[in-house]
């Protein structure tokens, strides 16, 4: 190998002796971006979400009509056509417009979802990895409890005693959500708190708050990234299945769930109208699904060593 | 003079199985003392006992003549450091070598960080070209350097030495061992050693004990193993199966 | 002498994102009925060496060679049928750790059974019989006991016999032995060397132990062969070992600390980039 002069962009990226801690961070994200992006499927997913965004960020320049008022005289239960490409519902609604407005609505739910539930879950799982004995069984046994329920079944008891709503289908979707997620940081953490690593730095006179903090949740974090990833289709399915059930979003708000759940009373006869947000629900899963078995392969902390 | 080290009837228990029974030691300031034995000896507890590592059940430990409870404090892990048998172990994987060395002197709150990093990894003969690598992007060698460097940065007085080389090839060990010995000079060190082979030990360290089972088996001076003057037919098995195979 | 493996210009490549790695660049060598020693430090190719003889290279590596020929046959244009069917028959190999080759679940004694029966047709009994007999003759105290012991309940020593003796239950005429002693204390390493080397003489097997330590493999082997960067660099006779000639085996042997001479600092390698030329 000579040195040359002049290095490419990717030369620099890929160089094993990095000069600064941006250049060191930046190669190590741009070999993962690689192993990812030779995935196509992944490559496919992460497509679907960023189409997902730019629609949820251009829905006032997308949609050709208002999402909750329709034209009842003229336009019920249109077929799709010309005029509204996937069809109006029973309050004569363009259902493209609702679905565009209602990619707003997914991307609330699933964003606020693995915000509050994906840290709650690290936190929890990490501690009692960590310190083990009772705060491992304390914390462990409350993980169970929640883990016991059907996650359904719970969510509809939260929302029930808070109220319909989307902001408290939210809260419940995310209270029910966070004890898979300590599961994986706590099974992660045990296999990383008795390396050597851990010790070194225990020897160096840490606190434990220190080492859980900085040392050991950055270890967590890229297998509880895919996982939140993968479950983004099933926060999904819950919210719409909350919907459906009349337990988040209120009318007039064009939720996808709660769009199927009013579609119902017409399956047989007008299956747009529940028909296009379930096709909208199933590509963005399929998308998140996509990109989530992408991350893993990127990010799997165990060949990202090598 | 006070020992800088000193073990008193150290006894560690893990569930039950006594893995030190009853070991006492001296190492006096500036001393490289070596512990030899097979796995299951004890050799390996008996240092993380005292880096804290391991439970202690009853027997002290005293640092400069300072007993130690049973927590660590600070300013215990200014004085007394480790390094681990394994390299590739003991590298916090997502880290660059900067931030391993950063790690120690934010803990303690040292003020002259950039100065003492570039002085560890000058002293470790790393340089600055290593500064932001990943763990895996390092050799073996290169990886016990940085481990090294970590334990020095603090500027300790003792350093708890884990089979620091038996993990790497017989070359890159030569140079390892040379590094060992030239900090302890420089910094005038006192080393606690560990390893399973005799020659290692008898280059490095002035005394040591043979470890067998948890026990000692018997205290030397490195020059007795030269002139095979050992009393114990353990440490005389031990000697010579380090001399290599013999066809009977 | 006669050759009982030939090699030639063996080869073994790993095409990777970022280029080939060339693991192994040509290495030769003939064996007849003896001990050959495969000395080098990581990444001189000495277990891919092994590997590739034994045909256990992972599928994405590509090996060539002139020639290599195992007793006459083939290797390189044999079926991965045919190689099957060499393996453990006809060619065995031990690596480092018992506890990563032998099967967790089955007791000792089953696995010796199966690797019989794999390669002849004898009875449940005879196979037993035969088993009992191998487990002794690697020195285990108590065969019966072992038998029925799973691998995690015995020793690493006493794991590494039982690899030796499923290894040579179907009587192999070449064994590659890679690190079989590395994982082992010293004074265990002996014992299991010692019987190694008493099974190798009675049976007249072929041997290649494959190992970082010169020192050792020097005092076991007849024949040592240094690799260094997928290449040899010298083979000499090991009772003339004192008469290398290539500056990496003298720097090799010289580097390890004695315990009857005083130096300080050791010697290190001076590692010249022609050497892996």
């Amino acid at each position: 190998m000579s040195a040359q002069p002049i290095l490419t962009r990717r030369e620099w990226l890929l160089s094993d002796r990095p000069a600064s801690r941006m250049q060191a961070r930046l190669g190590r994200a741009y070999v993962a971006w690689r192993r990812f992006s030779a995935n196509r499927l992944a490559l496919l997913g992460l497509l679907i979400i960023i189409a997902l965004l730019v629609v949820a960020a251009l829905a006032d320049v997308l949609a050709p009509y208002s999402p909750t008022i329709g034209d009842l005289k003229n336009a019920r239960l249109l077929a799709p056509g010309a005029a509204h490409w996937f069809g109006t519902d029973d309050l004569g609604r363009d259902i493209y417009s609702r679905i565009v407005y209602g990619s707003r609505w997914t991307l609330y739910v699933v964003i606020l979802v693995a915000i509050i539930a994906a840290p709650i879950g690290l936190l929890v799982g990490t501690v009692a990895g960590y310190a083990g004995g009772w705060t491992d069984a304390i914390l462990m046994r409350v993980t169970d409890i929640f883990l016991a329920f059907p996650k359904l079944v719970l969510a509809l008891a939260f929302v029930a005693a808070l109220g319909p709503g989307i902001e408290n289908a939210v809260l419940a979707i995310a209270i029910t959500s966070w004890p898979p997620y300590a599961r994986i940081a706590r099974a992660e953490t045990l296999t990383v708190r008795n390396s050597d690593y851990i010790k070194a730095v225990q020897l160096m006179g840490a606190s434990p708050f220190r080492i859980v903090l900085r040392h050991i949740m950055p270890l967590c974090i890229s297998s509880l990234i895919i996982r939140v990833t993968l479950d983004m289709a099933g926060i999904i399915l819950t919210a719409a299945g909350l919907g459906f059930l009349g337990l988040g979003a209120q009318p007039p708000l064009p939720e996808w769930g709660a769009m199927i759940a009013s579609g119902r009373r017409f399956i047989l006869d007008q299956w747009w109208v529940a028909g296009a947000p379930g096709g909208a629900i199933l590509i963005v899963s399929l998308g998140f699904n996509l990109l989530g078995d992408g991350l893993r392969d990127a990010l799997d902390p165990r060949s990202g060593d090598q | 003079m006070t020992a800088a080290l000193a073990i008193d009837r150290l006894e560690v228990v893990f569930d039950r199985f006594r893995a030190l029974k009853g070991v006492s030691l001296e190492v006096q300031p500036g001393e490289s003392f070596g512990l030899v034995g097979e796995s299951g000896s004890g050799k390996s507890t008996l240092l993380r006992a005292i880096a804290g590592l391991a439970p202690v059940t009853s027997g002290g430990i005293a640092v400069d003549g300072r007993t130690l409870g049973r927590g660590r404090d600070k300013a215990f892990y200014r004085q007394v450091q480790m390094v681990f048998q394994d390299p590739y172990g003991s590298l916090h994987p997502r880290q660059t070598v900067d931030r391993l060395l950063q790690e120690p002197l934010a803990i303690h709150g040292v003020a002259d960080g950039e100065r003492r990093i570039q002085r560890a990894l000058d002293e470790v003969g790393l340089g600055n070209g290593f500064r932001f690598r990943y763990a895996h992007q390092l050799s073996g060698g290169q990886r016990q350097r940085v481990a090294i460097a970590r334990a020095l940065i603090l500027e300790p007085s003792i350093l708890l030495l884990d089979e620091p080389t038996s993990a790497l090839d017989a070359s890159v060990q030569a140079e390892v061992l040379n590094l060992l010995e030239e900090v302890r000079r420089r910094r005038k060190l006192t080393f606690l050693m560990v390893s399973h082979d005799l020659a290692v030990i008898t280059h490095m360290c002035e005394r040591l004990m043979v470890m067998q089972n948890g026990e000692a088996v018997e205290n030397l001076a490195a020059s007795d193993l030269v002139e095979r003057k050992v009393t114990k037919d353990y440490t005389r098995n031990l000697l010579k199966a380090s001399e290599g195979f013999v066809r009977a | 002498m006669s050759t009982l493996l030939d090699v030639e210009d063996l080869r073994v490549t790993y095409p990777t994102r970022t280029g080939v790695i060339e693991a192994v660049r040509g290495v030769s060598f003939q064996l007849g009925r003896e001990r050959l020693g495969i000395v080098g430090e990581s990444g001189s190719g000495k277990s891919q060496t092994g590997r590739a003889i034994m045909g256990l290279t992972p599928p994405q590596a590509q090996v060539s060679a002139k020639k290599l020929a195992f007793d006459g046959i083939d290797l390189m244009a044999a079926s991965p049928r045919e190689r099957r069917a060499l393996r453990g028959n006809r060619i065995a190999m031990i690596l480092q750790d018992p506890k990563y080759s032998l099967d967790p679940v089955m007791s000792i004694g089953r696995q010796i059974v199966e690797t019989l029966r794999a390669h002849e047709r004898v009875s449940k009994a005879e196979a037993r019989e035969r088993a009992l007999a191998m487990l002794e003759a690697v020195q285990i105290r108590d065969p019966a006991r072992v038998f029925d012991l799973h691998p995690h309940e015995v020793s690493g020593g006493m794991g590494q016999r039982a690899m030796i003796a499923m290894m040579l239950i179907a009587g192999p005429e070449l064994m590659i032995a890679d690190e079989p002693t590395s994982a082992l204390d010293v004074t265990v390493q002996l014992d299991v060397l010692k019987i190694l080397d008493k099974l190798v003489a009675e049976r007249g097997m072929g041997l290649i132990f494959i190992s970082h330590d010169l020192r050792l493999v020097s005092s076991f082997c007849d024949r040592v062969i240094v690799m260094y960067a997928g290449k040899v660099v010298e083979q000499i006779k090991a009772s003339e070992l004192r008469n290398a000639q290539h500056p990496y085996t003298l720097g090799l042997l010289d580097c390890m600390p004695r315990i009857d001479a005083d130096r300080h600092p050791l010697p290190v390698l001076d590692r010249k980039p022609e050497w892996a030329a």
